[in-house]
């Protein structure tokens, strides 16, 4: 759920503060998400216009902007979740390692077991913490009771949460706070090896003592997969990304709607330092909310 | 936190599949096989429909349009059915002018009056009198029941015997299993769901109406008058006309109670038949043409049925979308 | 509302007449209530009064008697073991097929016009008179083997029409409730929508359909109309007819039904135990339904 907006127009946020690795401008590794003047669609309704950027392989890259601006779509174009909205289409070019995401025999199966997700809210399955993380693997077709608890067990403690949980892996996944719920989520994401872990707002559910460790987690897993986050959070956006695409929304008077639409793309250092376009500016600056 | 570096166990991952893939088969055969279920439904329903109109073929051929008049004798292979219509007709009304006030009373009692508190005790009442299965409430009825009302009914016969309209319809012969009798157990019976849907209608009436009428100083009775009672008549409609669904088609309290005579008169005391009764009664030993006309008037009873509910599931249907739209 | 000296507001009650009406209506709503008390009541008590005193182990376990034996002579067995097979086998039949079916409407069928037309069938089926899936299942089974065709399974499949729309609709309701986000959870670790359906939905919503499956069952249970034609008879003396497949059967409701015409005291009497007996397994079905309920909400949604 997204937070309403707030104009902040006279009062000067604190800026936020750049690490310095986070200015160097070459890209560590091959794109392996390109995106090419992609539009979606919810019937005749434009979510999200002309958006074209490069997510690099085993970096964290942040979506941020104001409400209704279109980062979760594009999010969710990346793992095909989209299709679960009916009448929800894809214009323009999107690409996963080299091949079409929406080609025509492209399976989103497939797709979903290479790039996962972790939701804003956490949902973990009504199972056992040990079935919530097994879930993927099982589906994957592994059957060995050694081999899944081999999986169980280090996705927990990829996940920061062994510790907690080693003892109670039957008990049910419901039970547990949001903090630990989330982690079991990406546990749970993390078990199917996945390429890509996508974020939709990982933290906003959580109180700020959950969301550091959420936020060291992402910064651990980053040597693994490659990360897209979505976030509200500025603060978070410079402490843990690499790079940053800040969106915005085009009001249309006449047709009264609102499209998202992609404003700047740079490393971190480069956009909350020296933003280009001024819209940018006005969002990071706190301007615009 | 420990930094975990070095590479997981190996599984089998998703990734090691090509991106194209076909939608697995299994997966397909299960979205068939559940839509199969649904369709079984349709499927039921239409064969019930054919096959006992088949049964039941040489029945409507001989009688024609005679199946509407009431010459029902075994003797001389004549079954008009109109004896058995009018009891389901006489019987399911007096079912209804008892229930429905009092499901109406009972619905508007658990929704304006009392505490939620309170209301959970009464819905279990009104649970436990649904649970009764109708075998018992007719056992009950035969039994208990109406040897104690025929006394009832005796004296009231007597007193207003030659009296112009009350005579006929309540004077004698009057006797224990009746069409009264049976009226009266069937609204026990049928108390509960046009209860719990006039509830759910009820229940649809938005608040803020009903502060308005608060607001302006009305008493409960004012508020349920002006704003509860005028929101809610088309889905009351709709749960009464379930009701009377539910009448007409109760068959054992009705084939222990009614007094198995097939007769039309205006006596109320006097005992009758009605349709699902005397298929209860008399099918099992029948055969040839008269086995074809029981059917027949089954197959009577099943569109009848199948009219009121679907204009009544559709009346429930269209308030629910108004709560829903508006 | 009268103004008395200015400066002072009369806050008292509205003319008595409306008053009264008021409270009229309320005592009015009250008696409707007391009026569905009292028969409910009559009739638990005149069972149990009755029917206690006739209960005991031979009554449970003894064949049919004659219909003019004394009532402590004989009792239902026959008639408890074809009303727990026949319906069992019912419940087998309709709860895995129902389940599928309402899956189906809420997953796949959607708002689409068959999935509407279903469902909406679905409710209309319900109101059809149990007597009715009786003749269709002797039109369709006992007619083609002859009376070979009488047996616990015609029973059951008539048993089964009745309850199948019951189940598919309260587990329709049960699926309704499960959260989006759990199916979204699923998905997007690339499960099928078989899988989701099967392996994430339908555990979250088990409370509920358990408990719903158990209300039908209930229902089936005291049916007496469709097993009228479907059945058969047991024989005087017979013994309980645990095969559902080959022989007439008979149940606890065919032998109230048989019983409450009877003049004989003894037959009226075992009549009352029968009564009593079924409504004690109609109460711990609806009292189990309750607690599934209670016991499974917990941890159905986070």
């Amino acid at each position: 759920m997204e937070q309403p907006e707030d104009t902040v127009t006279n009062v000067r946020l604190p800026e936020p503060t750049v690490r310095e690795e986070q200015v160097a401008p070459a890209p560590t590794g091959s794109p392996v998400f390109d995106t090419k003047s992609v539009s979606i669609y919810y019937g005749a309704f434009k979510a999200v216009t002309d958006v074209s950027l490069s997510i690099y392989e085993r970096e964290i890259t942040a979506f941020i902007g104001s409400s209704g601006s279109g980062k979760t779509t594009v999010l969710r174009a990346f793992n095909r979740m989209n299709d679960l909205v009916p009448g929800a289409r894809v214009e323009g070019e999107m690409s996963y390692r080299g091949s079409p995401l929406y080609g025509k025999d492209v399976s989103p199966i497939a797709v979903r077991r290479r790039i996962g997700m972790v939701f804003q809210k956490p949902n973990p399955f009504p199972k056992s913490i040990y079935d919530n993380v097994a879930y993927g693997p099982r589906i994957n077709g592994e059957r060995n009771k050694g081999k899944l608890n081999e999986i169980v067990e280090h996705s927990l403690r990829r996940a920061a949460l062994w510790d907690e949980v080693k003892n109670r892996l039957n008990t049910s996944g419901l039970a547990l706070s949001g903090g630990q719920a989330q982690r079991l989520c990406i546990a749970r994401t993390i078990a199917v090896e996945p390429d890509v872990v996508l974020m939709d707002e990982p933290a906003s559910a959580l109180d700020p003592i959950a969301t550091g460790a959420i936020e060291d987690l992402m910064q651990e897993l980053k040597s693994q997969y490659t990360i897209v986050v979505v976030t509200h959070n500025m603060q978070q956006a410079t402490r843990v990304s690499d790079r940053t695409a800040v969106f915005s929304v085009l009001v249309n008077e006449e047709s009264d709607t609102r499209t998202g639409v992609l404003v700047e793309y740079g490393t971190t250092g480069q956009i909350f330092e020296d933003p280009h376009d001024s819209r940018t500016q006005a969002y990071v600056t706190g301007r615009i909310g | 936190m420990t930094s975990v570096t070095q590479a997981g166990p190996a599984i089998p991952a998703g990734s090691a599949r090509p991106l194209s893939e076909r939608r697995p088969l299994g997966d397909r055969g299960f979205q068939v096989l559940a839509l199969a279920c649904g369709l079984l439904v349709l499927v039921i329903l239409v064969l019930i429909a054919v096959t006992t109109t088949q049964q039941s073929a040489s029945w409507f051929s001989a009688e024609g349009l005679k199946i509407f008049t009431s010459n029902w004798d075994q003797a001389t292979n004549q079954f008009g059915a109109l004896s058995f219509i009018y009891g389901t007709a006489i019987t399911a009304i007096i079912a209804l002018v008892m229930a429905v006030p009092v499901s109406v009373a009972i619905a508007l009692l658990l929704t304006e009056v009392v505490p939620y508190r309170w209301s959970r005790p009464i819905v279990y009442v009104i649970d436990l009198l649904a649970v009764v299965p109708s075998v018992v409430w007719g056992l009950w009825g035969i039994l208990v029941f109406a040897p104690w009302i025929q006394h009832i009914y005796a004296s009231i016969g007597s007193g207003v015997n030659g009296i112009p309209v009350l005579g006929n319809l309540f004077g004698p012969p009057t006797s224990g299993p009746s069409f009264f009798t049976c009226g009266i157990i069937l609204a026990f019976m049928i108390t509960p769901i046009v209860t719990s849907l006039s509830r759910e209608v009820i229940a649809t009436v938005p608040a803020i109406d009903k502060e308005g009428a608060y607001a302006l100083g009305a008493t409960r009775l004012e508020m349920i008058r002006g704003t509860v009672w005028p929101h809610s008549q088309g889905g009351v409609v709709g749960a009464v006309l379930l009701g009377l669904g539910r009448a007409m088609g109760e068959t054992i309290a009705a084939a222990l109670v009614i007094g198995s005579s097939p007769t039309i008169t205006s006596h109320l005391f006097a005992p009758g038949y009605n349709m699902p009764a005397v298929i209860a009664n008399q099918f099992g030993e029948a055969s040839g043409e008269f086995r074809a006309a029981l059917m027949g008037i089954g197959v009577l009873l099943f569109v009848f049925t199948i009219i009121i509910n679907v204009v009544a599931r559709g009346i429930v249907e269209r308030n629910a979308r108004r709560k829903r739209g508006a | 509302m009268a103004v008395t000296s200015p400066g002072q507001v009369d806050l008292r009650e509205p003319p008595s007449w409306r008053r009264t009406k008021n409270r009229i209506a309320t005592v009015l709503m009250v008696i409707a209530f007391v009026l569905v008390i009292i028969p409910l009541g009559f009739v638990l008590y005149t069972v149990v009064s009755k029917g206690v005193g006739i209960i005991s182990k031979t009554f449970l376990t003894s064949g049919i008697p004659v219909i003019v034996a004394p009532p402590d002579v004989g009792g239902m067995g026959p008639a408890i073991a074809g009303t727990l097979v026949i319906t069992g086998m019912a419940t087998l039949l309709a709860v895995p097929l129902g389940v599928l079916g309402a899956v189906y409407l809420n997953e796949y069928g959607g708002k689409s016009p068959l999935a509407r037309f279903i469902g909406f069938m679905a409710d209309v089926m319900t109101g059809v008179p149990s007597i009715i899936m009786g003749l269709f299942i002797f039109s369709i089974w006992v007619v083609h083997f002859g009376l070979s065709g009488y047996s616990g399974l015609a029973g059951s499949f008539a048993l089964g029409c009745l309850m199948l729309p019951i189940v598919i609709r309260s587990t329709q309701e049960m699926l309704k409730l499960v959260p989006d986000s759990l199916r979204e959870g699923a998905y997007a670790l690339g499960a099928t929508k078989s899988r989701v359906s099967v392996t994430v939905v339908l555990p979250a919503a088990i409370g509920g359909i358990v408990s719903g499956a158990l209300l039908a069952v209930a229902r089936a249970a005291g049916e007496t109309a469709p097993l009228l034609f479907t059945i058969g008879t047991v024989t005087i003396g017979g013994s309980p007819n645990w095969n559902v497949f080959k022989g007439t059967n008979t149940s606890l409701p065919s032998q109230i039904f048989a019983n409450a015409s009877s003049p004989y005291p003894g037959a009226q009497a075992r009549g009352w135990g029968a009564a009593l007996t079924l409504i004690v397994i109609a109460f711990i079905l609806m009292i189990a339904a309750r607690l599934v309920t209670a016991r499974f909400s917990r941890y159905s949604h986070y």
